[in-house]
């Protein structure tokens, strides 16, 4: 067992740290502070290719693997962590899952367009009454002749307004099993913006990531066409829950990023910052809260790698996926956290970034699946 | 057209110097990246190859560890990389890279060879004019713009207060300033390509032409007594004076600093 990485992926890690530096640091704060959409940076990164990383070429991406993705993330991250839920929620949750269940014709209409950053995705299934408990969903889709029909609401929804194509979870369908149970069937749905019927509701204003654009969606008699239709009817929810599957690598990497970069302006500072005549750093108290923050990370960074490589080579990775996201969300917080504390008073103003930092990580213990459905679904495969 | 572009893998000196106790570069202790002017020498010939179309060939002379930086450029959109090594190549000063270059350029067809102004490790700006006169190329340093021309390069060649535009014929050899251009950044799909392409490999008996007397340490008439740092220019002084004040001005900084 190696636990380096080969010559491909560390040129890789520096092409991301590089830009993430000279692009993406200096404009973190001022995207914090106006909760404006990065527009500038997600250009440059459609240049670069770096939101279409995973896909292969032949549908307009750069052929790379889910690890390659993921230290992107991990790495934009570092430094803003709106940044990297954009690239995240785009890739994983729009591009992924058209890849996956897309017909051909789908791959060609849709893929090509997204991975080359061409246009912009996003994903749709928590609504007001539906959060972890997705069989609350209302939204509905109706066949009506050539076009289904959707009628409905979905709320927090990442890269809303701001995306070209979403990826619609609704129900079709209403079925009773033997003892007379309903039960929701769900479908997905590939949805243009500009489809009529279709419009935008609150944007939501954030604690953190607020650069990131988060809408509510509404489907008012939205039409959209019959072959819009994602994977076989009726299958929605597993596709939804694979599709998050590699979502929550997404964002465990999201997390593995906020808490490194946290960490690396912890140590500089640390360095710097004297008192009683030397600096904190060379004090026990300073050096023990960083080896703890330093250990946890590495773990954290290893379960993350672990997933995205289950990604690339197993069929079902939940669980890997579902550990990750629940260790590097409570280790990003934790650290933030602790953070924001050797900072003392300087790390609660707004000029720092790590105050930001700790905004930013509150997220990841929530979206995507909270860390309580991440302990579901680890403790459903341990205890099966 | 056919462009080679010569790199050099440098150690990065942006966080200060670091020399062993016996005087050289202590390179383990420093990250290893592209050099600077010649990033911008190869950023200038993607940018001929995308105006006009060209074949871009990369070349760099160093240990097996220089791979690296061909894969970079390749990962940038170079077509082809060579790597020069070999131990009897090693502890070469200009003279003797020169040399080795320019017999590893003469296998190869080109029209324009485009080498960085200088390397920042060791400073001299001597192995691109040294390649052209080995290859008997007219040579234009200190580029700041390069346009082609039909057979022709149109190039601006800086000075510290104005630009000379001059013309030659390819073939001919262009040392470039890193101020020429930002150099794109790599992407994610090249880098893997990169890894994916053969780098050539050459040693001692691939190069064409040349002596053993003038390769490596032992041809290297250069012996270098110390390394240091290099201390800075400051940015000068300017003065608005007429004629007759700015004489007197001058004579009396001359007179103060014992010049005359």
């Amino acid at each position: 067992m190696d636990f380096s990485l080969d010559k491909k992926h560390e040129m890789a890690r520096s092409l991301f740290k590089d830009f993430a530096e000279n692009e993406v640091k200096p404009l973190a704060q001022e995207v914090d502070e106006t909760e404006e959409f990065p527009w500038e940076t997600v250009k440059k990164m459609q240049k670069l290719g770096f939101l279409g990383i995973p896909v292969p070429k032949e549908y307009g991406g750069q052929g790379c693997d889910p690890l390659t993705y993921i230290m992107c993330v991990e790495e934009l991250s570092k430094v803003c962590g709106t940044t990297g839920v954009i690239v995240s929620a785009h890739t994983s949750l729009c591009v992924d899952p058209i890849l996956t269940y897309g017909t051909e014709e789908q791959k060609q209409k849709y893929v090509k367009p997204l991975a080359s950053g061409e246009l912009l995705g996003a994903f749709a299934l928590t609504e007001p009454g539906a959060g972890t408990d997705a069989q609350g969903a209302q939204t509905k889709a109706v066949l009506d002749g050539d076009e289904w029909v959707l009628n409905g609401s979905k709320c927090f929804i990442t890269n809303g307004k701001v995306a070209d194509v979403y990826i619609v979870i609704a129900i079709t369908s209403i079925t009773e099993d033997k003892k007379g149970r309903k039960k929701k069937n769900f479908s997905a749905f590939i949805v243009e913006k500009g489809a009529p019927g279709f419009s935008f509701g609150t944007k939501e204003k954030k604690m953190g990531i607020r650069g990131s654009s988060t809408y509510e969606l509404i489907f008012e008699d939205c039409r959209i066409p019959k072959e819009n239709l994602l994977g076989p009817e009726g299958k929605g929810f597993p596709i939804a829950m694979h599709t998050l599957d590699g979502g929550r690598i997404g964002i465990a990497a999201q997390a593995l990023g906020i808490a490194e970069g946290a960490l690396d302006r912890a140590v500089a500072y640390t360095k710097e910052r004297k008192q009683f005549g030397r600096s904190i750093a060379a004090q026990q108290n300073t050096q023990f809260k960083i080896a703890d923050m330093a250990t946890r990370i590495e773990a954290a960074k290893l379960l993350v790698y672990k997933a995205a490589m289950a990604k690339a080579t197993q069929k079902s990775y939940s669980v890997e996926a579902a550990q990750a996201k629940l260790f590097a969300a409570e280790t990003a917080m934790a650290v933030t956290t602790e953070v924001v504390q050797l900072f003392g008073g300087y790390g609660y103003i707004r000029e720092y970034d790590v105050e930001r930092m700790m905004r930013d990580a509150k997220i990841t213990e929530i979206y995507e699946g909270t860390s309580e459905v991440q302990r579901m679904v680890i403790s459903g495969a341990v205890l099966k | 057209m056919k462009i080679v572009v010569c790199i050099k893998q440098v150690p990065d000196t942006k966080g200060g110097v670091k020399f062993n106790p016996d005087g050289t570069l202590d390179r383990a202790a420093m990250l290893s990246i592209m050099n600077p002017d010649d990033k911008a020498g190869l950023e200038a010939a993607l940018r001929l190859k995308e105006q006009y179309g060209a074949e871009v060939t990369v070349l760099t002379m160093g240990l097996p560890k220089a791979d690296e930086v061909l894969r970079e450029a390749m990962a940038m959109g170079a077509d082809k990389g060579i790597l020069v090594t070999d131990r009897v190549l090693g502890g070469a000063d200009t003279w003797a890279t020169s040399t080795t270059i320019a017999g590893a350029i003469r296998n190869l067809e080109y029209d324009l060879i485009i080498t960085g102004r200088q390397a920042i490790d060791g400073d001299t700006a001597q192995v691109g004019p040294q390649i052209a006169e080995h290859l008997k190329l007219p040579v234009i340093s200190y580029a700041q713009d390069i346009k082609v021309d039909g057979e022709y390069v149109i190039v601006q060649r800086q000075y510290e207060d104005r630009y000379h535009e001059v013309k030659a014929k390819m073939p001919c050899l262009i040392t470039a300033l890193s101020e020429l251009n930002q150099p794109r950044y790599m992407t994610p799909g090249g880098i893997f390509d990169a890894y994916e392409k053969e780098v050539t490999v050459w040693g001692r008996a691939d190069l064409k032409d040349v002596d053993d007397s003038d390769l490596g340490l032992k041809g290297s008439p250069t012996k270098i007594a110390k390394a240091s740092d290099k201390v800075r220019k400051g940015a000068g002084e300017k003065v608005a004076l007429d004629t007759d004040e700015a004489v007197a001005y001058l004579m009396g900084k001359f007179k103060e600093k014992h010049i005359i």
